[in-house]
């Protein structure tokens, strides 16, 4: 069974349908990528599958003893991130909370746990520094790890990239295929086709046509040439 | 009369005893408060509870007047803090809404209605304070110190869901918190302390309790904790000064205790930059 299934989709707001019978499904180690337009309803997408707003129609499915509160999530920055005054350690626990229903304090186990996230994100040593003088790349993997502690085995990555340099994007890029062929399944909103289609196994085009398979068939059925053609001609 | 001579009197004691536990658990909220953008609830708020005291005089509730003033702004405060949703007015349009209407409202009744020879003076001591911190009741006393020890205590067994709804409250909602409890349960804290604190600097003034020691922790500290902990600290030595000057140099208490906590801020913004 997949851990994720969705069937007969439809997303939107207050009856306003943005997606409509959206179905695909998400498999143990899967990478997959979650393209299209704009306000194709990318975003939406991901706020449905977490719980934070209910579909439309349709259904989602959580299989092999997966839980709704087991997904990790990276969601896009807000302003009141951007000057809030907090310690990377304190955000990285964050993630811990609400695992074992109610506590409140943090158990050891939760602390180590923040550990070993931030040394998979390789920033330890920044656990005592403020998270608004961190860069934005350094704040992306803040975030990162703070998702690694709510979830083992699935992560949702909203635009991880988004307003990074280059450089940082690659070592973006590099940590999440690594969490990946660790046997994290990753869930990824981007706008970056050629990555899309560097790192991913998985295509959901969302908007027009949607589609939804492997990479593979995704460039043989052209997809991708007709998605960048109306982007601007980026080459594959 | 020397200081030492002053704290003989019971009622100082009890202004001390009082003025600390309220500015404590307003600054604990205010760093909430601040960080989610909603620094002017407590300007609000405080207008409704004028409202609703004015409300309370003119019914006659006299001294039993907190069992009516405090659901009421309870309720202000739920509505306020609501998540925007649906909502026809937003954020800081209805602050402004009842904030306004609450104050004319009961200036209006306490005009039309009030047994009062002295309408204008009862009026600025409920928007100043005036001296009500001076002569307080032992009961209202211990209701005090109940409400504000309940008000830290709730926020040290909840800090961590608190620091987890202030940052990323969507994020907090999607691993499973229970955000909308605790939303409601900061509404009310905040309506406890708003009607708590009228009695010390009166309803003009509360926002500062809840505005300025927050801010000035944040012009010295970089974590969460650390705010937290230097805000109740700032808080604490402010109204401290505040009540003890207020009393030397015969100055209203509200008043001088929020020129105290605009010093300290001042300062923390100038050893903030020196810092950086």
């Amino acid at each position: 069974m997949a851990l994720m299934t969705c069937r007969e989709l439809s997303l939107g707001y207050d009856g306003d349908v943005l997606v409509r019978d959206l179905n695909f499904e998400v498999n143990a180690g899967d990478y997959l990528c979650i393209v299209g337009e704009n306000g194709a309803g990318k975003s939406t997408l991901m706020r449905t599958l977490l719980g934070l707003q209910p579909p439309l129609s349709g259904s989602i499915t959580f299989g092999e003893g997966l839980r709704r509160q087991d997904l990790g999530w990276l969601p896009q920055q807000t302003p009141v991130q951007r000057d809030f005054p907090a310690a990377v350690g304190e955000i990285v626990l964050s993630g811990c909370q609400a695992r074992e229903g109610f506590h409140p304090f943090y158990s050891r186990a939760d602390k180590a746990r923040a550990q070993d996230a931030m040394a998979r994100m390789d920033i330890s040593a920044l656990s005592n520094r403020c998270y608004r003088e961190l860069s934005g790349g350094q704040q992306q993997r803040v975030l990162l790890a703070r998702a690694l502690c709510a979830a083992d085995r699935l992560l949702l990555l909203d635009e991880p990239v988004a307003g990074l340099d280059p450089m940082a994007t690659q070592e973006l890029y590099h940590l999440i295929s690594e969490l990946n062929r660790g046997g994290m399944t990753i869930l990824m909103i981007s706008h970056d086709m050629n990555a899309a289609l560097r790192y991913a196994s998985h295509i959901l085009h969302v908007g027009g046509a949607s589609f939804f398979g492997t990479k593979d068939d995704y460039l043989k059925a052209g997809g991708a040439r007709r998605y960048l053609r109306r982007r601007g001609g980026e080459r594959v | 009369m020397t200081l030492w001579q002053y704290f003989a009197y019971p009622t100082v004691r009890y202004a001390l005893i009082v003025g600390v536990l309220i500015s404590l658990s307003a600054s604990l909220l205010g760093v909430t408060l601040v960080l989610k953008r909603f620094s002017f609830i407590g300007d609000g708020l405080s207008h409704v509870a004028f409202g609703a005291t004015a409300v309370a005089a003119v019914l006659g509730l006299g001294s039993s007047n907190m069992l009516f003033v405090l659901p009421v702004t309870i309720l202000c405060a739920v509505f306020l803090l609501r998540p925007g949703q649906g909502a026809k007015i937003h954020g800081d349009a209805a602050i402004a809404m009842l904030s306004v209407g609450a104050l004319a409202v009961g200036y209006l009744l306490l005009h039309l209605f009030s047994a009062s020879a002295n309408v204008a003076g009862d009026v600025c001591s409920t928007l100043f304070g005036s001296t009500a911190i001076l002569t307080l009741t032992k009961g209202e006393v211990w209701l005090s110190i109940a409400l504000s020890a309940a008000v830290v205590l709730v926020f040290l067994l909840f800090y961590n869901q608190i620091f987890a709804i202030t940052f990323d409250e969507r994020f907090a909602r999607a691993v499973g918190t229970k955000t909308e409890v605790y939303n409601l349960g900061l509404a009310v804290l905040i309506a406890v302390i708003i009607v708590l604190a009228m009695k010390l600097v009166g309803a003009l003034l509360i926002s500062a309790l809840v505005v300025f020691p927050a801010l000035s922790a944040m012009r010295l500290f970089k974590s969460f904790k650390a705010v937290t902990i230097s805000a109740g600290a700032i808080s604490v030595m402010c109204a401290v000064a505040g009540i003890v000057i207020s009393i030397l140099a015969e100055t209203p208490v509200g008043a001088t205790i929020v020129a105290v906590d605009l010093a300290a801020f001042l300062v923390c913004s100038v050893v903030g930059s020196a810092k950086a």
